[in-house]
């Protein structure tokens, strides 16, 4: 019998088991961000910065020199290692409470300085680890623990487009919004994850990437009615593209 | 090396260049302003670096970043300030890393005032910040001693691995005076070899945090953390001013103790005997020299420039064994030697 290695983890992934829940896009941007780091050869030389939420363990997954931030100001330690070592590949990795609600100062100064690190960030619209509550990227209409009625426009505001804010901001070199919900997706989002990191590789400041992902367990559904949710109602409001992207327009 | 004139904030931030900081993170708030002027030119001169944070809370952030890496650095603000950069700091001390933090004291509660002030008194030796942890806090009482201690705290800082904070006020650092500079120390641009983060090349990945959620886990970590402090109890010190044939002591720090000792001396001169210990680290607190002055029956006033916080921890190295007494003085004003004249020469009477 033939036997043909269809798949190989990367290394910089550890093998062990995970605490994400069924159907949680974690996992699958964990996998991704290591892939791009091991094929960019990134991985002797990254120092990631763990936040607070669901990715707070990212350590155990991703196996790379890690200090963990308080909550929302991962850019904010991430410029001060950058700084310390600009010879190194820095990166946050925060969810939706962390990035756009506590730590929304220090994402805005951190890109609006051009800091050259990459950030990762991972939109499921609720706060998973706490128990799903509102966030700020919470839908309009979407049921939480804290808006139990759902989210209103008038009282709550409407849902942070991070990526489209980021891109507006001078000192951004690169900011997309991907999903991972489908293999076109997944490839897609591969594609422009490297190119994030490139740009931190090559030197050209600061790169942004959204994940829009599931959170079954929070948002009460099976994992594929939440991929299901993800396509007919979270990309027609946090549409997929690159938003910015100075290293293709100096092409 | 030639005696330089300076001010209290320029000598902090000369000591942190002479004892190799290569990064700067501060945010502006009065008084301590000569700080972040002066690091904005000499971090870049000296190759390092230097960030105007978005606030205080971003600024103690990079700092614990930095600290991540081995590299020297540095954070500076005042009393408001300093309440928003002690998530960072309790951060730091849980995940055992090395930051040198300066607090230019002023007038609070809030907004409080820009004038002198000893009201953070509890908020640096007691922690600061939530969790059962300790900073190493050194107190100046002169402009050459706030340059020297700056040395002092990097070091420390590194030995314990730990956050350190220097303590002064409005009067240390608006103060000028001259100093004689020491020479610049050669330090390795990265420190803590068997911990900084530097990408796990041909190596296990070290992880630097403070979240411990296995069972038992938290526990054994505040366990080393509470070893450490106990180590550090050496590394006291203290200013002691004619104690021997004293039967008052007064127990004053920084800038209030340097008064005070302009007070003692006019008294001696018309026979009172007050002697002084100036704490020169609040944490570790000097409680063995005071224990001993009260074994030898001798009477304590503790003088500071609040309504009584660092009395308590006077109060607690005599253990009841003489009698003690208190004056504070108000925030908002800058005292003279004659405003203690009359509560020591009361405390030598009781």
């Amino acid at each position: 019998m033939h036997e043909i290695l269809a798949y190989k983890s990367p290394s910089l992934l550890a093998d062990i088991p995970s605490h994400y829940c069924p159907g949680c896009h974690h996992g699958t941007i964990h996998k991704l961000v290591a892939q791009c780091l091991q094929e960019l050869e990134l991985g002797d030389d990254t120092i990631c910065v763990g936040s607070i939420g669901c990715s707070v363990f990212i350590y155990n997954y991703i196996l790379l020199d890690t200090v963990e931030a308080p909550h929302g100001r991962a850019p904010a330690v991430a410029t001060g290692v950058k700084r310390s070592r600009p010879d190194k590949f820095v990166f946050t990795y925060q969810g939706d409470g962390d990035l756009a609600s506590i730590g929304l100062a220090e994402i805005m100064h951190a890109a609006n300085r051009g800091e050259k690190i990459s950030v990762v960030f991972v939109n499921n619209t609720v706060y998973g680890m706490t128990g799903g509550q509102m966030a700020p990227t919470t839908m309009i209409g979407q049921k939480t623990t804290t808006c139990p009625g759902g989210r209103c426009s008038d009282r709550e505001g409407l849902p942070m487009k991070m990526a489209e804010i980021m891109a507006g901001l001078g000192g951004v070199s690169y900011s997309a919004r991907v999903a991972v919900n489908n293999i076109k997706n997944f490839k897609k989002a591969k594609k422009t994850l490297k190119q994030v990191f490139e740009i931190q590789k090559s030197g050209k400041g600061f790169g942004f990437i959204e994940f829009l992902a599931s959170c079954p367990t929070n948002w009460k559904m099976t994992s594929t009615d939440a991929n299901d949710r993800l396509k007919k109602e979270m990309i027609p409001f946090f549409p997929l593209g690159v938003f910015k992207d100075l290293q293709g327009e100096s092409k | 090396m030639a005696r330089i004139f300076i001010k209290g904030n320029v000598a902090i931030a000369r000591g942190a260049l002479d004892a190799g900081c290569k990064c700067y993170f501060g945010y502006p708030i009065t008084p301590q302003n000569d700080i972040p002027e002066f690091m904005s030119r000499a971090m870049p001169e000296a190759g390092g670096e230097f960030v105007q944070a978005e606030s205080e809370v971003a600024a103690a952030n990079m700092l614990l970043g930095a600290a991540a890496c081995g590299i020297r650095a540095m954070t500076s603000s005042s009393s408001p300030g300093m309440s928003l950069k002690q998530e960072a700091i309790s951060y730091m001390a849980g995940s055992e890393l090395p930051g040198v933090i300066v607090n230019m004291n002023r007038g609070g509660p809030g907004l409080g005032d820009i004038g002198p002030s000893q009201g953070d008194y509890f908020q640096a030796v007691k922690g600061g910040g939530h969790g059962d942890y300790r900073t190493l806090v050194l107190a100046p009482g002169t402009v050459q001693e706030a340059y020297d201690l700056t040395f002092l705290a990097f070091e420390l800082a590194f030995a314990y691995r730990n956050p350190v904070l220097i303590l002064g006020d409005a009067i240390i650092g608006q103060m000028q005076e001259p100093i004689t500079p020491s020479k610049p120390l050669a330090v390795d641009p990265f420190e803590g070899g068997s911990w900084r983060l530097e990408g796990a090349r041909q190596r296990e990945a070290r992880i630097l945090k403070s979240l411990h959620l296995t069972d038992g886990a938290l526990a054994g970590h505040n366990l080393k953390l509470q070893e450490k402090y106990k180590r550090a109890e050496k590394e006291v010190r203290f200013e002691e001013f004619m104690t021997d044939d004293a039967s008052l002591i007064i127990v004053a720090y920084g800038s209030i103790g340097r008064i005070v000792k302009s007070t003692i001396r006019k008294l001696r001169k018309e026979g009172y005997k007050a002697g002084l210990i100036r704490p020169v680290t609040l944490y570790p607190f000097p409680s063995q020299i005071l224990k001993s002055l009260a074994e030898q029956g001798k009477k304590f006033l503790t003088i500071e420039h609040n309504m009584g916080q660092m009395v308590e921890d006077v109060r607690l190295s005599i253990c009841g064994l003489a009698h003690s007494a208190f004056h504070g003085q108000l925030p908002g004003n800058l005292p003279t030697p004659n405003d203690f004249e009359q509560p020591i020469i009361n405390a030598l009477r009781s």
